[in-house]
């Protein structure tokens, strides 16, 4: 494990860049997802913080996914809960900022324990399956509108009356909102990084590469799983609570559609899973790319082109979808695997250990009783 | 009572759907570990193809034809799309599960996507027989007619897999491969040609469901989301019934279907209660996990 100090220091690096972001009044053409090629400008400012916030869902995704070897496919339950009792507890109740994000925590932290228990109750694709259905019944749930509480269908506008004026989402705010976003992003990392690298961590990694062998040296997996799922749970629903200040509005169709769901898989794949910048890197890109392609395809120019251009290319989803695919076959560990070859090959070595494989190293555990044909 | 049979009626239409879309996945399941993302794909893109058929046929064509060749090329088109999907992304992927799921993922998110940018989101609509709307009565029962072509569309269906997978060789290998896949490949069976085999399958029952889920459940409406709809219930019934177990994804299909129908009707009349029928069949997967983790007829591990 030498590679963290260096990582360490790029990832300080880029943070006070991004810090500084807003001061920077550059003007960059074309590459930019907002409206104005200014880089400061609410629009691209607060595009860029909900990218931040996907950063750190796909980071703590990763704690779950790469470092513990669950397919989970119930993140956005989580994301979503976060938005929603946030949203409820100031829109709906009027309770102060303070008691709103104590009740978001405390009904982020029982999700977590209770769907990650019932969940880890079946291994590999069984779990997949049985996540997913939890986060469509909580997408149901708030369709549902019980009470009145969620808005149904249309959603709810959160209500600033009981906010800081600082956080209000007026568009003066973005800068705050944006730092806010980006501290976000850095407690996040930081708690992730702490997990891993703890006793806790490495029995995880354990677990994912030998349950078996982990078991037989007294270790209980259950408990080590359903730390992991809660800690990524609940850097999910911070998010939620970040995204919500950010857009200013709930939508199921937005926040807790199985969509969402394998975008952040997506997320994490393109970015490298088992590598902390490898998913924060990926988070940030798939919303960036995805905001970019929505710009493009909204400009007049682009109505003129013929019909079988336009449409795959108005369609974000789908060239993301098949930018994952083409990972998936030809760069299996993502960007931070590509990395990590590359610099391996500068040093004229091979691969050590501790270097992020991505998807060919989490093969095992997901199917361990039939191993015979696994990828090296 | 009379509402009740028709609920139960009703519920066991929505079951022979969830049938034919879970028994595909289950056996994919169960013969290749692949959890098939792909699959509701394959029953948009059925739905789609029964659609763009009838738009090519004349209108003089009497609509029982029109919806008989609607199945067809439903049945077809899925069986072609999971074929296309087995030879080209997961064949070279062979060995790594993982990467197979991922990749029928993000097949489902490209194709959808590109579904709702050719077609757009909920504008098309499916030709049926206006007898689809009318209704039987069966004594003092009043019975859809629609729900009459699901079931028996579930029932033929079921019937056949059972004769194929007991009465034929392909069909005997493949119900071996999902026992054991280690033990037939090493009598020397080539595995890899039962796995197209049930993608095919898969495929063709999927597309079938897709078309009856539009035909019964939709109004008549496509959408290129409702396939991904349609697996979540397709996925909870295949892990309720147990992964790789037929018998079981129809039991399951037909209890879930019963489930979501009942509920909806007597818990949905109550504000704020409209998706009790959704949530309370993640509520049965929680207890069927809770007391049997295997499912209803899963093996032993």
């Amino acid at each position: 494990m030498r590679v963290p100090r260096l990582g360490l220091t790029v990832g300080a690096a880029l943070v006070v860049v991004a810090a500084l972001l807003p001061y920077l009044g550059l003007h960059i053409p074309a590459v930019l997802p907002g409206t104005l090629d200014t880089l400061d400008s609410a629009g691209n400012l607060s595009i860029l913080a909900v990218c931040f916030v996907f950063g750190a869902v796909a980071l703590g995704y990763d704690v779950l996914f790469g470092y513990t070897g669950l397919l989970s496919l119930g993140v956005v339950l989580h994301f979503a809960a976060g938005v929603y009792v946030f949203d409820i507890a100031l829109t709906d109740w009027h309770w102060s900022l303070g008691a709103a994000l104590a009740v978001t925590a405390a009904v982020g932290l029982a999700l977590a324990l209770v769907v990650g228990a019932v969940s880890l109750r079946v291994t590999g694709i069984a779990f997949t399956m049985v996540t997913l259905a939890f986060a469509q019944a909580f997408y149901f749930l708030i369709q549902d509108n019980p009470h009145g509480l969620t808005g149904g269908q249309d959603g709810l506008a959160l209500s600033t009356t009981r906010l800081p004026s600082i956080l209000s989402g007026a568009v003066s705010n973005t800068r705050s909102l944006y730092w806010l976003a980006l501290a976000f992003l850095v407690v996040a990392g930081a708690l992730v990084w702490v997990f891993i690298e703890s006793s806790v961590g490495h029995v995880l990694v354990a677990v994912r590469d030998n349950e078996a062998r982990a078991e037989v040296l007294g270790l209980r997996p259950f408990g080590f799983k359903l730390a992991a799922y809660t800690l990524s749970s609940l850097v999910a629903t911070g998010a939620g609570v970040v995204y919500l200040l950010l857009i200013g509005t709930a939508v199921p169709d937005a926040v807790a559609t199985t969509t969402l769901t394998l975008a952040i898989v997506v997320m994490v794949m393109l970015g490298g899973a088992a590598s902390r910048g490898g998913a924060v890197t990926g988070g940030i890109l798939y919303w960036y790319l995805e905001s970019l392609l929505v710009k493009v395809s909204g400009q007049p120019s682009f109505a003129t082109l013929p019909a079988v251009v336009r449409v795959p290319l108005s369609q974000p989803q789908f060239l993301l979808g098949a930018i994952f695919i083409l990972f998936v076959f030809f760069v299996p560990g993502g960007l931070a695997g590509l990395v990590a070859r590359l610099r391996a090959r500068r040093a004229g070595g091979r691969l050590g250990p501790g270097v992020p494989v991505g998807a060919a190293s989490i093969v095992a555990r997901l199917v361990p009783t039939r191993s015979d044909k696994e990828a090296p | 009572m009379t509402i009740f049979l028709s609920l139960t009626f009703a519920g066991l239409a929505l079951g022979a759907v969830y049938f034919l879309a879970a028994s595909g996945l289950s056996l994919i399941y169960g013969l290749m570990d692949i959890l098939n993302f792909a699959h509701g794909m394959f029953m948009t893109l059925g739905a789609y193809a029964g659609w763009d058929l009838a738009t090519h046929l004349p209108a003089s064509t009497p609509s029982a034809v029109t919806f008989a060749l609607e199945v067809l090329a439903a049945v077809a088109g899925g069986a072609l799309a999971a074929l296309l999907t087995e030879v080209v992304f997961i064949r070279p992927l062979y060995g790594k599960p993982l990467s197979q799921v991922l990749v029928t993922i993000g097949l489902d998110l490209a194709v959808v996507a590109l579904l709702l940018g050719g077609f757009g989101a909920n504008s098309l609509s499916l030709p049926v027989p206006l007898w689809f709307l009318e209704a039987t009565h069966v004594g003092s029962v009043l019975l859809p007619n629609a729900d009459f072509v699901a079931l028996v569309g579930g029932v033929v269906v079921l019937v056949a897999l059972e004769w194929f997978l007991r009465r034929t060789r392909f069909g005997i290998v493949i119900r071996a491969g999902v026992e054991n896949r280690e033990m037939v490949s090493a009598l020397g069976v080539d595995v890899g040609r039962a796995f197209t085999l049930v993608f095919v399958i898969g495929g063709a029952m999927a597309g079938l469901a897709g078309l009856l889920y539009t035909a019964v459940f939709t109004g008549d409406l496509l959408s290129p989301l409702q396939g991904d709809g349609l697996l979540i219930f397709a996925f909870i019934v295949v892990v309720i019934g147990g992964l790789g177990s037929i018998r079981g994804s129809a039991v399951a299909a037909v209890v879930v279907g019963l489930l979501q129908d009942y509920a909806n009707y007597y818990g949905g009349q109550h504000a704020g209660f409209s998706e009790i029928g959704n949530l309370s069949t993640v509520l049965l997967l929680a207890l069927v996990l809770e007391i049997r983790p295997r499912g209803l007829f899963g093996r032993a591990t």
